[in-house]
């Protein structure tokens, strides 16, 4: 079984190429009030640090002449964040940083917005999805732990995770897929919760995010089986003693065909003009070119896609097909 | 041990240079600023200071940064003690002897104490983290979604059951508060519920609206009715109160004892600082032989809280050093910081950046002491505000407490709230409901469902999970403990033969 | 008429009643959302519906309490009323008109009005006052820590 997602790196990564060079043109307009992005996340998790990250980068480098302020609107699953972009229409001093919750917080909850109700702005990155034990478990691959549930009975194994219906669940319906056995999912608030959790025997696995577990992978508290990529991750610094991000195989390698990445992208609020677009997109790719922004992929083991104008739109449209095929597929939809 | 002392020592070094002094200073000024108004949190002061500290190193920006921190934790009970209005969580229970001692004229007093105890707290914190830094992490993983259910639930039997007010009201307020929390996106299933499809009701009810609301507004609306005064207005500005206070706090330091022990407990698992000065409070008032007069201006009432408080936040520090995760927004806008200058929280932390972690835990001892220093000689300058006649200091207070409900979440929904939470808490107070129950529900009742839920869910739906292991079945008996106290504790008086007194 | 009141009874006794009222609202609120116990625990109306129960059940007795209280004592008299009327109007106009004015111009009315009004003020002294603040909110808030307040046409008329 294959997941369609696997068709959005392919379109995201012939997009790179063709991406930039329309928004090259200098750009005309300025911001003239302090610059807000919202974060429909929790302080902490990977949308508010790559927000604060930018913040951080745009202030050191002088890259805007107005300031710019983070604001977490996490309620509602982040529905309180999106509603609040969509209600500034005409307001170019907005932006939202998604995740993946752009698509599942409104076929979840029922909260009235959809991806159409903004402007696309750029993608800054991907973000990946690592499967990890604790490191104290005989575990030693995929495989083994697959073949440990698959001996196992239903619910025997728990799945931690972030948040309830959202790509974390996902991930875990697939694998259920894959193995044929049901898993206990247990949503925590955060991935950082999530990862000491897992270090504390209170759940077998999760699928963290790459920068929510390296540090107890360096500390010898977690182990990687398996990326949720169609290919091994690039970053060949050591990161423990013998392994970098690009030892880890992919799940497809190990015999569970699934794939996910998570949109790490700038949205603005409905009604912005060309100018204004562009202006942040043309800001968004000075940020990319500071060594900064090279470390924090390198931490987080990020894939470096990035994406804006039409391409962007396009790969959004593509990503909220797959979401919805995949959320009706687990029962995940609200009632209508 | 001895290496970590010399590491210690080797901290104070670093943090001693002028130019640390220079920052710590800047640090706690901004964080009292930041403690006194409720619309700003420690995590603006840190989040708009943070591009400023790229530029220092990291063991000189953590030292900055922090003390905004200990500076928004003392701010805290400025505003607790001369308004009614708990800035942060924690600050409720300071709110409940500390403001109807200012209304007694003795602001002075209340605000010294509350300075010294978090002191002495925050003090105790550091002394055990410095000690058994190691363990406190290891300590933390134990506590799973059932452990941290016991905490909140051994935090509520110690708290319920203490106030003088018709046990049926209590329980109303009470539910009334574990209904407002429930309200908005249920964490467990993903789903909303209790909204009624009003968008305005996603983020449910925010703590610090319903107690802005029925607490400082709530509080002004009160004070109209009796006349335009602050009772405390009639209290001299006495520059020697601080002395004065000092001589007589020795006398709690079995109050003071306890309260760190709890804060320390509270804080390592994380359960944090409010369920500990909440707890702290309610055994205080059991165990004391003045409990009866807690409520009306008890010096020990005001002691006890802001000591758990500070224990508790100050513990829970480490915990997010070794583990990576925030215990308070604040804390995560510092580890977003540590990232940017290239530390990695986590396990490896210690071991590698020795200098940065002993830099902050020296940064702890002495920004605690500055901190102290500069917020007590401000209290004769505090208590004055209240010298400001009402009819100016009111409206003001109103504004403030608009920019703070609002400040939440961006939203003027939540400046109508508080309005409606004002009017809601002057009618509780006049018709005899008490509004601590009701708070402590909204502060933990989501949290503690979702504990409660999440055990569940690892169970299999199985009850028994309370009582699975060692550490969870302890602190659940002591809870029932708690709980039933008044029951056992007449039991045993009459098993003793003593007559039972009223 | 300054002795004269709203007996302390009747309120007690609305008070049970919104309390009642309220239950009600969780209880149905609850009822949609799935109140069973499923195979992997509460359903997300499971502790919301009881906790509606325990409200209705306590107000019921709180009622009854209420019912048998003596109607002679006053809730406060009508003076007393007015003067907290004379803040929750002005209030609550303040906090309704606030996202229409922004909060700056609405708070140096409500400031300078409440001086003058009820604190007989002269208004030269009120109107410094209740600029001073809203400026040093503006400089604080918006300046200094960077926070966004809301703002009215006059904000955008000035550029601020």
């Amino acid at each position: 079984m294959t997941f369609s997602l696997q068709r959005l790196g392919l379109c995201a990564a012939a997009a790179v190429i063709a991406g930039a060079a329309p928004f090259a043109a200098q750009a005309a307009w300025e911001p003239t009030r302090p610059v807000e992005i919202i974060v429909p996340a929790g302080t902490g998790g990977g949308a508010d640090q790559m927000a604060r990250v930018v913040q951080g980068i745009v202030t050191k480098h002088n890259l805007m002449k107005q300031p710019m302020v983070v604001i977490n609107k996490s309620g509602g699953a982040g529905g309180e964040g999106f509603l609040d972009v969509k209600g500034s229409r005409n307001n170019p001093h907005k932006l939202i940083i998604t995740l993946s919750n752009l698509f599942t917080t409104p076929l979840a909850t029922g909260i009235p917005f959809s991806y159409k109700d903004l402007t696309p702005v750029t993608m800054m990155a991907l973000d990946e999805f690592i499967l990890w034990v604790n490191a104290d478990k005989p575990y030693k691959s995929a495989k083994d732990y697959i073949a440990a549930i698959k001996a196992g009975t239903d619910g025997q194994f728990k799945m931690g995770g972030t948040g309830s219906k959202q790509e974390d669940q996902i991930i875990t319906v697939a694998l259920e897929k894959a193995t044929g056995k049901k898993m206990t999912y247990i949503p925590y608030k955060g991935g950082g919760e999530v990862a000491v959790q897992l270090v504390g025997g209170h759940v077998d696995s999760s699928v963290n995010n790459p920068i929510e577990a390296v540090a107890q992978w360096r500390a010898g508290k977690l182990r990687p089986l398996c990326v949720f990529d169609s290919k091994q991750l690039d970053y060949k610094d050591k990161i423990t003693a013998d392994q970098s991000w690009n030892d880890i195989p992919t799940c497809k390698s190990q015999g569970i065909d699934v794939e996910y990445l998570m949109l790490r992208g700038f949205f603005m609020s409905p009604g912005a003009t060309a100018d204004q677009v562009a202006y942040y997109v043309d800001l968004m790719k000075k940020v990319r070119a500071t060594p900064e922004w090279a470390q924090l992929m390198k931490d987080g083991a990020f894939n470096q896609t990035s994406l804006a104008g039409a391409d962007y739109l396009k790969w959004v449209e593509a990503a909220e097909k797959t979401h919805e095929a995949l959320m009706k597929d687990a029962g995940f939809l609200a009632k209508k | 041990m001895l290496e970590d002392i010399g590491n210690l020592f080797h901290g104070f070094a670093v943090v001693i240079q002028p130019f640390n002094i220079l920052l710590m200073v800047v640090g706690i000024l901004l964080g009292v600023i930041i403690g006194v108004l409720p619309g700003l949190g420690g995590a603006n002061g840190i989040a708009i200071l943070l591009p400023l500290t790229f530029s220092m190193s990291p063991t000189s920006a953590i030292i900055m940064l922090s003390c905004i921190y200990w500076g928004a934790l003392f701010g805290g009970a400025i505003t607790s003690v001369l308004f009614n209005i708990p800035g942060e969580p924690w600050s409720v229970a300071t709110t409940f002897d500390g403001y109807p001692m200012a209304q007694q004229g003795k602001a002075g007093e209340a605000l010294t104490a509350a300075f010294t105890s978090s002191f002495v707290g925050a003090l105790f914190a550091v002394i055990v983290i410095t000690l058994v830094a190691p363990l406190v992490a290891q300590f933390a993983l134990e506590f799973g979604p059932a452990e941290k259910f016991s905490v909140f639930f051994l935090a509520f039997c110690s708290f319920i059951g203490m106030g003088k007010e018709p046990p049926f009201k209590t329980v109303a307020s009470m539910m009334i508060g574990f209904a407002l929390a429930a309200v908005g996106l249920d964490s467990v299933t993903g789903s909303l519920r209790l909204t009624f499809g009003f968008t305005e009701l996603l983020n449910g009810f925010d703590f610090l609206i319903a107690v802005i609301g029925l607490f400082g507004i709530g509080e002004i609306l009160l004070t109209m009715e009796e006349g335009l005064s602050f009772k405390g207005k009639a209290a001299g500005i006495n520059p020697r109160v601080v002395l004065q206070t000092w001589m007589e706090l020795p006398r709690y330091w079995m109050v003071s004892l306890r309260s760190c022990l709890i804060g320390c407990w509270m804080g390592i698992s994380p359960a944090g600082a409010t369920p500990a000065s909440f707890m702290s409070y309610g055994i205080a008032q059991r165990i004391s032989k003045r409990g009866k007069n807690f409520g009306n201006g008890e010096i020990e009432g005001v002691v006890a809280p802001e000591t758990a408080a500070h224990a508790a936040g100050t513990s829970a520090l480490l915990p997010m050093l070794a583990l990576g995760v925030p215990g308070s927004p604040t804390a995560a806008v510092l580890l977003g910081g540590l990232l940017i200058w290239g530390l990695q929280p986590g396990p490896l932390l210690f071991v590698e950046q020795k200098d940065f972690v002993w830099g902050l835990i020296a940064s702890m001892y002495l920004g605690n002491l500055v901190g102290l220093i500069i917020v007590l000689t401000c209290v004769p300058l505090f208590a004055a505000i209240l010298r400001i006649p009402f009819s100016i200091i009111a409206p003001i207070i109103l504004v403030i407490c608009a920019i703070g409900a609002y400040t939440v979440h961006n939203s003027s929904f939540d400046v109508i709230l508080m309005m409606v939470f004002g009017i809601v808490g002057y009618a509780m107070k006049k018709t005899g409901y008490p509004l601590a129950p009701m708070v402590l529900a909204i502060v933990l009742g989501d949290k503690a469902e979702e504990a409660f839920r999440q055990s569940l869910l690892a169970s299999g739906g199985n009850l028994g999970v309370f009582f699975s292991n060692g550490l969870v079945a302890t602190i659940m008996v002591l809870g029932l403990v708690a709980l039933f106290w008044g029951v056992i504790a007449s039991a045993w008086s009459r098993l003793r033969g003593v007559p039972k007194t009223a | 008429m300054a002795t004269d009141g709203p007996p302390h009874r009747s309120v007690e006794i609305a008070v049970a009643i919104i309390c009642l009222i309220f239950g009600g609202i969780t209880i149905f609120g609850s009822l949609s959302a799935g109140i069973g116990w499923g195979a992997e625990g509460p359903q997300s109306g499971f502790f919301p519906f009881y906790i509606g129960v325990i409200i209705i059940l306590s107000s019921l007795i709180n009622l009854k309490n209420a019912w048998a209280l003596d109607p002679q004592p006053l809730f406060a008299n009508w003076g007393q009323l007015g003067q907290v009327l004379a803040v929750v109007i002005p209030t609550t106009v303040y906090v309704l008109v606030l996202p229409y004015t922004g909060i700056y111009v609405s708070s140096i009315v409500l400031i300078t009005g409440f001086m003058i009004w009820l604190g007989r003020y002269r208004w030269h002294t009120a109107l410094i006052v209740g600029v001073a603040v809203p400026v040093a909110i503006y400089f604080m808030f918006e300046k200094w820590f960077l926070v966004p307040l809301p703002k009215g046409p006059l904000e955008d008329w000035l550029g601020l």
